[in-house]
């Protein structure tokens, strides 16, 4: 991987020079009378440097996309035959062990013979892709160059080609975004079909006991494990309420009392203040959580006789509460502010004191961005991670109680991703189906906030 | 008109009406103001109590506790044959030396247990430290030399006040006669707190008093540098098209909604497509700066694309009719006079996305970058750990010197954030402009 | 339009040679005409205006009398909408806004420091240039100044005022079946009848009513004028317009303001044919404005 970037020096240094070549021979057929080409001479370099450069990238990028599963594919396919038959997950084993013999690094068990053979095998076949590799992507630029270079003619219309050619880079980028929505259902849906091969998707949906770890003891009984998951919708939406307890109420009076009562100066200083709040890395509130909140919480209800778990929910949901502030807050603020003038100062001409205006009037007016407003904060706190991981417990418990210890769904998707997995264990699996499930419920909780609040502000536009 | 009393002019009794009420709306008013008030003090203690939590417990970190100790460097334990190897001199020995040096200074010290307790008052680092000293400069062997070393992490928290001394035995990590030898050490003026250099030039350690935030800095750094590099340009052709030349039809519209749905997927889901995508099917390296800059580029993509796109929208249209009526192509408008005026805000929009990066923890953890990596990553292909990702880390670990400097990092963290939204603030101040 | 208005219209169109020429230069400033009537509403004396450094209304004296209606006009940005907002302290809701001098709502400084805007503004109500219902239901637009104000115990004295404050805005006929309605569903018309309705609810003593017609068409225009003319037997009314003509119907005193400073007041008849003021003609007679 180390020749990449000469590689790309090279292709770099290719590239300017079609650049040079195509302007010079855009002088020389027009006799350097400029004004006989159709487009300036740059435009016949950019030419010739767009058709040198885009393939031979392309080619770059497909070749090091696919060639480490083509090559492992290749070597797997030269083990010998025992070892081929080995289980889906074992045969990864040996692969990683292949793979950590060719970079030098201390394998599982002591090479044999076939495996010093399969090592060799992989070096040489990444020495062959590397070399092909170079020889590969500097004939595709010379070939491409070569291509823009005879298409010069004084007639050529080099800049209408350009210009195509940028705009249809730019609708390939837009198109990135497309790309990655496609990825995550495919990916998450595809794991999760063959999740659902080995438990049913109505014990998922509706189970009332989530314990995927037995299933990795009771390996051989395949998926032994309980993988029921509604205690673990109900811990997200335990921890969820708690934390729109919290923010809703405080974000929303905090917008009011910013944009309706606040003096210039205390709003040029409290809402930067606030917003600092929505600029703090999740992982320092989950470390706060954890260590200041969580332990505050247990010794403030011990001492009122109270037994409180030590990662009880009410600590997660309290600082996702905190975090969600100036998101509701922002959020509300925006809608608020859209809320004509008008309607303000026909209150107040008859005698409406601010209160009764934001009440009356304002409230309502703005009830329909404010709820839009409201579920994209409820979508942000189902999706939070690292609070919920680290003051959230991990063991599944069905309660409604804020003082016990909950887990969610994605601190679930953490435990059972993180550290090495084996790709077809329901275990591993379970977590993209939970994936799954945060997609969609986010994905719906969006799609409906964002349609409120446009419907909205197309109402006051 | 009716014959109802309202009909007649009756203002002086509904004037006495509002008046009578006027109290209590008064009041209501008082205390509805008063909730505002409330919910902005209830924000601003959070962010005070958060960052003051964060403060007192990380400022220590900056400090350690150091121990001068004074090795004898016999030349028969390091280099026997006096070849001044640098191979023979990396291999020796040096901990025994250092050992050696603390039985000197506790001579009355016995006993297999207490020994060990003795040595365990320094850092496994000192050895390190030692051996570094001795290959820069092999003329100190067989002198004495005197050198600071970092002091084992309990004494750095006794030093500290983490640790009571007034606590019974059995509740102390320091025994009591590691507490007499240590207050012997302090009457000698052998342990000092100096600043935490190691904090910020090793990378981690499984002892807190050796562990530093450079590899993770440097994960960091690399993950972010991807990121740029392939998220601004994407993102500003991204908006380039969809502003200035995308027709509206089904398809922009398809995309338009995508866009603003994916800035609100919860990033552990990018996570999950990283792990299935690019480690299961394309293979790339795990944990590997360049796999978390590609998923942190998907993250925030969306966000550079908003932003961008509200900077291409703040353009006035008179600028691009004034380019296409001297003949310009839409293309030469859009990237001679366009592009240059939404710059600005478009650099602001992705420094804002970098900092969203920065902080984000959850999908790394799903690629793997989650390891514990001692040496520092030399490039983007090396495993390497994320600053948040550290802090993540050390906050699970159970030594209580690693919550010194789990906030100590989240210092750090928060002040690149700063630094960052800092450069946003002044970028747009210096450009922003009313046309 | 009442025939005084059609006469009006008349005159105004006629000669401008019947009318005798201004006797007062273009350059005084110092206010011509009758500022003063006996047993006024509303007694306004050395109100001045600055809006940060602009100082939007200068050094002027004015009485509303009661049961009249009195208009201002003038060139836009003259300050006759600042100097309205000022009678019932809307300018409280702008910032930088400062106002100081005495305006005495019967006998009493409504910018005394007891007082609350409260009470004032249900005892001068607004109305607004753009009509602005609530987006509530036409019932509950009218019932929202009542009901804020604690002025009806039971929901059958609020049908009663809201009935009561739709026929004298002449809405109730055209809405009477449809009450549960949003007020924003109706014409603009329609609209301003509604706001206009929605503030006599509170039964003011004055209606101040800033440019009520100029998002109108000319049937509602008509509407809402036939309505301020029979509002007039029971309130004070006044009312800022950019047209002359307007002002010429529904008024009985007219004042001129020009860039902040209140030229000529006289009654209605006279300041149209006979303007004492150059500037005053000026601007009658179409020279600018």
């Amino acid at each position: 991987m180390t020749q990449t970037p000469i590689l790309l020096v090279l292709l770099l240094a290719l590239t300017s020079a079609a650049y040079y070549f195509g302007c010079k021979r855009a002088f020389r057929v027009a006799d350097g009378h400029i004004r006989r080409l159709h487009s300036l001479p740059g435009y016949y370099g950019l030419y010739v440097a767009l058709w040198a450069a885009l393939p031979a990238l392309l080619v770059l990028g497909v070749w090091l996309a696919m060639q480490g599963s083509v090559i492992t594919r290749m070597v797997v396919a030269s083990l010998p035959d025992a070892i081929q038959q080995l289980g889906p997950d074992r045969l990864n084993l040996v692969v990683n062990d292949i793979r950590n013999l060719v970079s030098g690094n201390i394998v599982s068990s002591d090479p044999d013979a076939a495996m010093l053979a399969a090592a060799e095998y992989y070096r040489s076949l990444m020495s062959i892709s590397r070399n092909a590799l170079f020889v590969v992507v500097l004939v595709v630029a010379g070939l491409g160059g070569w291509i823009g270079y005879s298409k010069i003619r004084v007639n050529h219309r080099a800049r209408n080609g350009v210009e195509s050619i940028i705009s249809w880079l730019l609708v390939a980028c837009s198109t990135v975004a497309i790309l990655t929505t496609v990825g995550i259902v495919l990916s998450v849906l595809f794991e999760s079909m063959r999740f659902f091969k080995s438990v049913p998707i109505t014990e998922f949906l509706f189970g009332l006991e989530w314990s995927p770890q037995i299933a990795l003891r009771a390996d051989q009984a395949g998926s032994s494990g309980a993988f029921g998951a509604v205690p673990l919708f109900a811990g997200t939406l335990l921890i969820t309420l708690i934390a729109m307890t919290v923010a809703v109420p405080i974000g929303l009076m905090s917008a009011i009392y910013l944009s309706e009562y606040a003096s210039a100066h205390v709003r040029a200083i409290a809402k930067p203040l606030l917003e600092v709040l929505a600029g703090i890395p999740t992982v320092v509130y989950g470390f706060f959580a954890a260590l200041t909140v969580a332990p505050f919480i247990r010794d403030s209800g011990s001492m009122l006789g109270l037994d409180v778990a030590s990662e009880s929910a009410l600590a997660a949901g309290l600082v996702m509460g905190m975090m969600i502030i100036p998101f509701v807050s922002s959020l509300s603020d925006d809608v608020i502010n859209a809320v004509p003038q008008s309607l303000r100062e026909g209150a107040y001409g008859m005698g409406a004191t601010s209160s009764e205006t934001i009440r009356r009037v304002i409230f309502p007016a703005a009830l329909p961005g404010i709820v839009g407003a409201i579920l994209l904060a409820v979508s942000r706190a189902i999706g939070e991670t690292m609070i919920v991981v680290m003051a959230a417990g991990l063991a599944s418990n069905l309660t409604a109680n804020p003082l016990e210890a909950v887990t969610t769904v994605t601190v679930q998707i953490v435990t059972l991703l993180v550290g090495d997995q084996e790709f077809d264990s329901p275990k591993t699996l379970a977590a993209f189906a939970l994936g799954l499930v945060l997609f969609l419920v986010t994905l719906a909780l969006n799609f409906v906030a964002l349609y409120i609040v446009r419907k909205y502000r197309e109402q006051y536009d | 008109m009716t014959n109802s009393t309202h009909a007649q002019p009756d203002s002086v009794s509904s004037f006495a009406r509002i008046q009578a009420g006027m109290a209590r709306r008064r009041a209501a008013e008082q205390r509805f103001k008063m909730l505002g008030r409330i919910a902005v003090g209830i924000g601003l203690l959070f962010l005070i109590v958060l960052l003051g939590s964060i403060v007192s417990k990380g400022y220590t970190a900056f400090w350690q506790t150091q121990m001068r100790i004074d090795v004898m460097l016999s030349a028969d334990e390091i280099d026997p044959e006096g070849t001044r190897k640098a191979e023979t001199l990396r291999k020796a020995d040096y901990s025994s030396l250092i050992k050696q040096s603390m039985r000197e200074m506790f001579p009355d010290v016995s006993g297999r247990r207490d020994r060990f307790a003795l040595y365990g008052l320094v850092s496994n680092g000192a050895a390190f430290d030692l051996r570094d000293r001795v290959m820069a400069d092999p003329s100190l062997i067989g002198t004495k030399v005197s050198l600071w070393v970092p002091a084992d992490d309990d004494v750095d928290m006794l030093m500290k006040g983490h640790i009571d001394r007034d606590a019974a035995e059995g509740d102390r990590r320091i025994k009591d006669n590691a507490l007499g030898w240590i207050e012997k050490l302090e009457a000698d003026g052998r342990l000092e707190m100096r600043f935490n250099v190691d904090f910020f030039t090793k990378g981690d350690s499984r002892d807190p008093e050796l562990a530093g935030i450079r590899g993770a800095l440097m994960g960091t750094i690399f993950t972010l540098m991807v990121t740029l590099a392939l998220s601004f340009p994407l993102g500003v052709a991204a908006a380039v098209y969809l502003e200035e030349f995308a027709p509206k039809n089904k398809w922009t519209d398809l995309i338009e909604v995508n866009i603003n749905n994916l800035a609100a997927v919860p990033s552990i889901v990018f996570g999950l497509l990283g792990l299935a995508v690019f480690i299961n099917v394309f293979e790339l390296p795990r944990s590997a700066p360049l796999l978390g800059g590609l998923v942190l580029t998907l993250m925030t993509l969306p966000t550079i694309i908003i932003a961008s796109r509200a900077a291409l929208k703040s353009v006035p249209p008179s600028i691009r009719d004034a380019a296409l009526g001297i003949g310009a192509s839409p293309m030469q408008a859009t990237l001679f006079h366009v592009i240059p005026l939404a710059l600005p805000g478009m650099l602001t929009g992705t420094i804002i996305g970098m900092a969203q990066a920065l902080g984000e923890t959850a999908p790394l953890l799903m690629i793997g970058m989650v390891a514990f990596i001692a040496d520092v990553p030399q490039g983007v292909f090396d495993p390497s750990t994320a600053l948040p990702v550290q802090i993540y880390l050390w906050a699970d670990s159970p030594e209580r010197a690693y919550v010194e400097r789990t906030s100590a990092a989240i210092m750090v963290l928060l002040a690149f954030l700063a630094l960052m939204n800092l450069v946003a603030v002044l970028l747009r101040k210096r450009f922003e402009r009313r046309w | 339009m009442s025939p005084q208005g059609q006469a009006m219209a008349f005159k105004l169109d006629g000669d401008a040679a019947a009318r005798q020429p201004a006797t007062v230069g273009r350059d005084v400033r110092e206010t011509v005409g009758e500022v003063r009537v006996n047993d006024p509403r509303i007694r306004c004396t050395d109100i001045n205006v600055h809006y940060g450094e602009k100082h939007a209304i200068k050094n002027i004296s004015l009485d509303v009398g009661k049961g009249e209606v009195l208009a201002m006009i003038g060139p836009s940005g003259c300050g006759k909408s600042t100097f309205l907002r000022c009678l019932n302290r809307m300018n409280d809701t702008v910032r930088d806004c400062r106002v100081t001098g005495e305006i005495l709502l019967d006998g009493e400084d409504i910018n005394g420091r007891h007082i609350d805007v409260v009470p004032l503004r249900a005892r001068v109500a607004m109305v607004f240039q753009k009509p602005n219902p609530f987006p509530k239901s036409i019932y509950e637009n009218v019932a929202f100044g009542p009901r804020i104000h604690g002025l009806c115990e039971s929901k059958s004295d609020m049908d009663v005022i809201v009935e009561s404050s739709l026929r004298k805005a002449n809405l109730w006929d055209e809405v009477k079946d449809r009450l549960d309605d949003v007020g924003t569903g109706l014409s603009g018309g329609q609209q301003q009848r509604l706001c206009i309705a929605r503030a006599i609810a509170i039964e003011p003593e004055v209606i101040l009513m800033d440019e009520p017609c100029s998002a109108l068409d000319p049937i509602s225009t008509a509407k809402v004028e036939q309505l301020i003319e029979e509002l007039r037997q029971q309130y004070s009314i006044v009312i800022v317009t950019h047209s002359m003509q307007q002002a010429a119907r529904v008024s009985q005193r007219t004042a001129y303001f020009h860039m902040g400073d209140l030229i000529e007041v006289s009654e209605t008849d006279r300041l149209f044919i006979k303007p004492r003021h150059q500037l005053t003609e000026d601007y009658i007679t179409g020279r600018f404005g």
